[in-house]
């Protein structure tokens, strides 16, 4: 399932996506260590399959909190978020 | 000290209540519940036997649990049913963890894809969810299980809320909107779709201005579509479409969003809010009858 985390306002569009096909199988989840401000949580879902989400209390400033991270696009790394998930179903939208 | 003067609650909707004439014993039956409390308004469907049996529909007050017990009683108002006879109980909304009597909880998202599949048809695809406090676009399969999903919940842009929050500024029952919004020669441009508090602002600007209420309403509309399809567009609209919740009952709205996407949504021939209650029910049913096999050790 493709679950897309965030809002839109004025300024632009922040959303992360998550695409939990892969969370159930994934050992140690390294996501959740990967992000620094510690935005990913493990949930079950309502299957009881233990996936990944974006903190409830993270969603709706998403545009802040992942700041800390952005300004290393445009040297040779990536978000740490999305490098950590190594079948790449960590996306962001801006 | 009464001033004598009546104060009308411009967004309060119709609740209601039904019962299935066709079902006329559901003794003996496979009794299942899904109560979905959501910011603004709580269903509670009944299924006998994996069909609806009776639903009712009315406003979340300031306590969750008493919300879903007055809702599951009204609901099973006349039947002779009370809640011991409900044989499994599923929560969901935003105050699903405050159902008292629920077995197990679901979320709305799962909840609503599943209850879409099984009000509107198996062909639904997309799901637009127009809540009170929220708006949803979920993609589902053919059994309702769902493939994506996305959610602004930051501003009542877009939402239920946002229209009762037009209805008492401009003095017109949230019912009629709809109808009044098409009561124009032109269709006039948007107002702000970024946040109510801008829209409400700048609607009253219109109305100084000279504008009517029908345009008013007409140029709100327009921006709750506009809001509505930018969301939907992160991950694309497939056919069928299908919209949900309260704000599906606004023409005013519904016919707008259709024009921006160039889709015809499903019509429906049933309480468009009901959606997520009836998935609750559904998944209560699969769920009983999963722990009953495991009893077994089928």
């Amino acid at each position: 399932m493709k679950a897309h985390y965030g809002y839109e306002d004025g300024s632009g569009s922040y959303y992360i996506t998550v695409n939990t096909e892969y969370c159930a199988t994934c050992d140690g989840k390294p996501c959740t260590d990967a992000c620094v401000q510690g935005i990913f949580a493990r949930e079950e879902d309502d299957f009881d399959d233990e996936i990944v989400v974006v903190r409830e209390d993270a969603r709706n400033s998403l545009k802040s909190i992942c700041a800390a991270c952005k300004p290393q696009i445009g040297g040779s790394r990536s978000l740490p978020c999305e490098v950590s998930c190594k079948q790449g179903m960590i996306a962001h939208s801006w | 000290m009464e001033s004598g003067i009546k104060q009308v609650d411009y967004w309060r909707w119709s609740e209601s209540r039904w019962t299935n004439p066709e079902i006329s014993d559901w003794k003996g039956g496979l009794v299942t519940a899904g109560i979905d409390i959501g910011s603004t308004s709580t269903q509670a469907v009944i299924f006998v036997d994996g069909k609806m049996y009776a639903y009712s529909s009315i406003r979340t007050g300031s306590n969750s649990p008493d919300s879903a017990l007055n809702a599951v009683k009204w609901a099973m108002d006349g039947t002779g049913m009370t809640q011991d006879d409900l044989n499994f109980t599923v929560g969901t909304g935003y105050g699903r963890v405050n159902v008292p009597f629920a077995d197990k909880t679901i979320t709305e998202i799962s909840c609503h894809a599943r209850g879409a599949n099984y009000l509107y048809g198996p062909t639904v695809r997309t799901i637009l969810d127009m809540g009170g406090q929220d708006c949803k676009a979920i993609h589902c399969d053919e059994k309702g299980s769902v493939t994506a999903f996305m959610m602004n919940d930051k501003c009542a842009a877009g939402t239920g809320r946002g229209m009762e929050v037009i209805a008492n500024l401009l003095s017109v029952h949230v019912e009629d909107i709809g109808d009044m919004s098409f009561q124009i020669d032109e269709e006039p441009p948007p107002v702000s779709s970024i946040c109510v508090i801008f829209a409400k602002s700048e609607a009253t600007n219109l109305m100084r201005r000279g504008w009517s209420k029908e345009k008013v309403l007409a140029a709100y509309c327009h921006a709750m579509a506009f809001r509505v399809v930018k969301l939907l567009e992160r991950e694309g609209v497939e056919e069928d479409f299908a919209i949900t919740g309260g704000i599906a009952k606004n023409k005013g709205v519904v016919k707008r969003i259709e024009s921006l996407l160039g889709i015809k949504a499903l019509e429906a021939n049933f309480d468009t809010q009901l959606a997520g209650a009836v998935g609750g029910a559904i998944f209560a049913k699969e769920f009983f009858e999963k722990a009953a096999r495991k009893r077994e050790g089928k």
